[in-house]
């Protein structure tokens, strides 16, 4: 009770009740490892920031929302152009969207220089994959429903390569349109996975995230250990809390700014309406996280060998993304030997790959 | 006044944070409140064509965004009322038995003048003036 002297009796009785002390001694412990790369710490925090702006905005959204085929263009046009601020707030849920997977590549790829998947984390670095899947999910359904002529030949060319996959291909293409080809029902199909089925997965996914991330800490990059060790004193650090914890909101501010800069001064067009019997035009593409696969699949010949060329493209990526996601299971030797090389250059090669592509893919 | 220097600090981050809280919250407020959708007040519209009605009988037909109860009580006398019950808001219909329009809610009656017989509805109902030009019957708001 010592520690209720001297404060309002409100929040006296809430700690009390809210078991305070419990957080706080869990939040007094924790510490952040001090070294060159922290600055890269930050960015799991922003796409979980994101994520929260992502939540509220598309709560907002859903006031106004229609996901019919009939409806769901003019229900956003009446979105951005009749409700106050509403151009605004879509604009800031698209934004937001992107630099959310923008951060989260980011965060991802600062997990592998600094080596922070290696053991016992290999399950936080899987979850966190998941986690990279499902708002690639949430970028791929939400593209759809504004349903404008871009989104709706953008998802007909995207299922359309699910229907590529062997075996399971055409029902696969199937499930995701609700039919034979895109249209009324994959809107709406669209529109559950993007506010139900994918929030929920996400939710879940993400708590074991976290929980994971509680449980061990930050992890250090082995070149950090490595010195500390040789200086023997203890490692540099800071507190969690309040040092870590404002930092943070520093950079979600940061983020914030930036996200409504580009908000306002960029508002996200809605552009025409999809009409399912008008021939594609030109400039189809789907968004930018899709770009580098969707122009490597356009430079593959449509046959090599005795093999299709659009089934060839897949193979690669799926063997690509199999061995990326299982990456702490074989770069897990902890003296930073040849295979962690091996991998610092192929994330070096993949980040170029992406990066060229993607351009590529945007201005071709 | 904040005295120090850290006062003055803490200050001006509290103000600053207050500030950018109430900056994201009007635009959220502001964006919940439903934007007030110009409904162009129709004061007349086709109810359809002579032949389609039978006598003693009623049809609901669109006055606007609202229904309008329309009875063809004799070859050429026709009725026509708004068909919002004046007690809650529930569309009335009419009853060829008794010769009364009836809400069915809460068992409100109303003669064939909109008058009140019995129920609960506290106003007659809104008469809207029927007028034949040609084959098409065609309904106008009085007044
Ligand atoms: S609403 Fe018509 S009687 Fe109550």
């Amino acid at each position: 009770m010592a520690s209720l002297k001297g404060k309002p009796p409100l929040i006296g009785w809430l700690e009390e009740r809210l078991a305070f002390d419990a957080i706080q001694s869990f939040v007094a412990h924790k510490r952040v490892p001090k070294h060159s790369a922290t600055m890269w710490y930050y960015f799991g925090g922003i796409t979980l920031f994101l994520f929260g702006i992502q939540v509220a905005t598309g709560i907002l959204l859903l006031l106004y929302y229609r996901p019919s085929a009939a409806e769901a263009y003019e229900s956003v046009q009446f979105i951005v152009t009749r409700v106050e601020f509403g151009w605004l707030i879509r604009s800031i849920h698209s934004w937001s969207g992107n630099l959310m997977i923008l951060a989260a590549f980011i965060h991802m790829f600062s997990v592998v220089f600094l080596r922070s998947y290696r053991r016992p984390r290999e399950i936080t670095w899987l979850s966190g994959v998941g986690l990279l899947g499902l708002a690639l999910g949430f970028g791929f359904s939400g593209y759809l429903l504004p349903w404008n002529t871009i989104s709706y030949f953008a998802t007909k060319v995207g299922t359309d390569m699910a229907a590529a996959v062997p075996l399971i291909g055409p029902t696969l293409a199937r499930f995701l349109r609700g039919g034979d080809d895109v249209g009324g029902a994959t809107l709406t199909r669209f529109f559950g996975f993007h506010v139900a089925v994918l929030p929920a997965l996400t939710t879940g996914l993400l708590l074991v995230h976290l929980f994971l991330v509680q449980s061990f800490g930050i992890s250090s990059p082995p070149r950090v250990e490595e010195q500390n060790r040789a200086s023997g004193g203890p490692a540099p650090e800071m507190p969690f809390f309040p040092n870590f914890f404002l930092r943070e909101l520093m950079a979600w501010y940061a983020a914030l700014a930036v996200l409504g800069m580009l908000a306002a001064i960029f508002p996200w067009e809605l552009g025409e309406k999809a009409d399912p019997f008008a021939p594609a035009p030109a400039g189809i593409r789907p968004e930018w996280y899709f770009l580098a696969p969707f122009y490597t699949l356009k430079l593959i010949p449509s046959h090599v060998w005795m093999f299709e060329g659009e089934l060839l493209g897949l193979l690669g990526f799926g063997l690509l993304a199999a061995w990326w996601v299982t990456l702490p299971f074989w770069a897990n030797d902890r003296s930073g030997g040849e295979r962690t090389r091996l991998l610092t250059g192929t994330a070096v090669v993949l980040i170029a790959y992406l990066a060229t592509f993607s351009a590529l893919g945007y201005w071709k | 006044m904040p005295q120090t220097r850290r006062g003055l600090a803490s200050w001006l981050l509290g103000g600053g944070v207050t500030a950018s809280i109430a900056a994201f919250l009007y635009p959220v407020l502001r964006f919940m409140a439903p934007p007030l959708i110009a409904e162009a007040t129709v004061n007349e519209v086709s109810a359809g064509k002579v032949q389609e009605f039978k006598v003693n009988a009623a049809k609901i037909v669109k006055f606007g965004s609202t229904p309008a109860l329309l009875v063809r009580l004799g070859d050429n006398e026709w009725r026509s009322f708004s068909g919002v019950c004046t007690h809650l808001n529930c569309t009335v219909q009419y009853q060829e038995s008794s010769r009364q329009i009836w809400c069915a809610c809460h068992n409100g009656f109303y003669d064939l003048n909109g008058k009140v017989v019995s129920g609960p509805p506290p106003r007659p109902l809104e008469e809207f003036t029927v007028r034949v030009r040609g084959d098409e019957v065609v309904l106008s708001r009085r007044g």
